[in-house]
């Protein structure tokens, strides 16, 4: 038998298997596990209903990516840099870029991105873009409901990243 | 001589009362899943089943679609003929087993005096046995006409779990019978006028209960259809409507055993503290009776892990039976000595 050494003074063994005390045992324990199971029954449910109801994100939380126009002029705030891009691990981020015309006046630098199409499968939500924009025109917004039934549906273009997302994810207030 | 029958109505009656009898079983079962269903999820602090119906209430009836509708298929190693009536003994057993629950003394209905219950045979708990006794077949054909290996293991333990606890429920029930004097389902109701049976016989409700849980193959007696091991026991195999029977023959063994639970232990149709309501509410009082029985096994299958194989024996023959059989016999003493 396992000897607990000298530097071990008390072990605390589960009780013999006997015939009577272990009944009068069992019947116990169903009791205090009667009440256990009952007192889950009064506290109520612990589920989020998901597609009617959704958890919170915070703050911080990094969703789907956000294109961002200048609330004054509407111009949109990417000028084509192509920074993102660079500093994408994955390299899911494609940026051509073009020359503003007084005509065509997209951006409010002297070029715009003409293409800027994000692949959301393959983008690993790192915020290394974010970091990298020096005007702050993507920031990772708070969605993450994305799946899609094509690879290639998920290929998201400036239109769809410039607008705002159909469903607006809950947010958890500071400190909640 | 062959058994007396307390009371009986013409023919025609007695036929209605078999329809009515069964419809209502066959109502029963489907109320007793979703109520299992949605009351485990609440004791696990989740909803259960709720996109079907209103709080999901009518579950029931998509699964029924979905399994009635389902392929019928068997393994190449089945016996056929025995693979196909397993589960027709199974669930014929469990309508026979229920047709003897009193619902109520006989009540005037349309000017006919007719027994709220399928029979009130004199040899009551007799026939619970003989008819529990059958649905062994119904278990252990289907098991073993599965041809697989899964299947005939559940079917071995469920014979061998079955025939231990049935000595135990037995013994349980003999120390009723002989505090009331009789066999009558009816009879032992109404012997329990002064004081229901769960009083003086506090040690052989609970041996019955304990029992009951095993015969009816529920948590924490399950290994019949232990998961973990066998699949899933004795109807691995099955599927689609053959599967339902075993099902709803289960659930109804359930039902059963909570209405003769009712009907020896809990004063049937009695109110306690003397209260004396009009007749027509007899049923509902034991279906009120039965519901907290259900409720009870629901409660415990929330609660109590299965057993091992070895602890399920030695609890039923070491401690289950010297103890049911002590209780006969200490009811046997006091009912003699209280007599003379």
């Amino acid at each position: 038998m396992w000897s607990p050494g000298d530097d071990q003074i008390t072990v605390q063994r589960a009780p013999a298997p006997g015939a009577a005390g272990g009944l009068y045992r069992a019947f116990g324990e169903t009791l205090r596990g009667l009440k256990t199971t009952l007192g889950r029954l009064t506290e109520g449910v612990s589920t989020i209903s998901y597609p009617e109801q959704k958890v919170p994100v915070y703050p911080r939380f990094r969703g789907r990516h956000k294109l961002h126009r200048f609330e004054d002029t509407g111009l949109e705030k990417c000028v084509g840099c192509s920074l993102c891009a660079a500093a994408c691990p994955a390299d899911c981020i494609r940026v051509v870029a073009a020359e503003n015309t007084p005509e065509n006046r997209v951006s409010a630098g002297e070029r715009y991105a003409a293409v800027y199409e994000i692949n959301i499968s393959r983008c690993i939500f790192c915020g290394y873009c974010e970091v990298a924009c020096p005007f702050d025109a993507i920031t990772m917004g708070h969605d993450y409901e994305m799946s899609d039934y094509d690879r290639s549906d998920l290929i998201f273009t400036k239109e769809m990243l410039l607008a705002e997302p159909i469903d607006i994810t809950p947010l958890r207030r500071e400190g909640e | 001589m062959l058994a007396t029958v307390g009371y009986y109505e013409p023919a025609w009656i007695q036929i209605v009362k078999a329809i009515v009898i069964a419809l209502v079983a066959l109502q029963l079962v489907p109320i007793v899943t979703i109520a299992e269903r949605k009351l485990l999820g609440r004791f696990q602090g989740r909803y259960g089943p709720n996109r079907v119906g209103p709080f999901g209430m009518l579950t029931p009836i998509a699964e029924i679609v979905k399994l009635a509708t389902k392929e019928q298929s068997r393994p190449d190693t089945s016996i056929g003929f025995l693979y196909v009536s397993a589960p027709i003994i199974s669930i014929l057993t469990a309508f026979a087993a229920f047709a003897i629950i009193p619902f109520g003394d006989p009540q005037d209905i349309f000017g006919t005096k007719v027994g709220l219950y399928g029979l009130d045979v004199s040899i009551g708990p007799l026939y619970l046995f003989a008819f529990s006794a059958i649905a062994f077949y119904g278990i252990m054909l289907g098991g073993w006409a599965s041809g697989s290996k899964y299947a005939f293991l559940g079917a071995m333990r469920a014979a061998a779990q079955l025939i231990s606890y049935e000595v135990s429920q037995g013994l349980a029930l003999v120390g009723v019978i002989i505090t009331a004097g009789t066999l009558s389902l009816t009879g032992i109701v109404h012997a329990q006028a002064g004081m229901w049976f769960i009083v003086p016989q506090c040690i052989g409700f609970l041996i019955f209960m304990t029992a009951s849980f095993a015969e009816t193959n529920r948590t924490p007696f399950d290994l019949v259809e232990a998961d973990a091991e066998l699949v899933a026991g004795y109807f691995t195999e099955y599927g689609g409507a053959r599967w339902v029977s075993f099902l709803f023959a289960e659930y109804l063994n359930m039902i059963v055993v909570a209405g003769i639970a009712t009907t020896i232990y809990l004063g049937g149709w009695m109110l306690p503290f003397g209260i004396h309501l009009p007749g027509w509410t007899e049923p509902l009082v034991v279906l009120f009776k039965m519901t907290l029985f259900i409720v009870f096994f629901i409660w415990i299958r929330a609660t109590l892990p299965r057993l091992r194989y070895d602890q399920l024996m030695s609890f039923g023959w070491k401690i289950l039976l010297p103890l049911a059989t002590l209780n006969t016999l200490i009811t046997a003493i006091v009912v003699v000595v209280v007599d003379k």
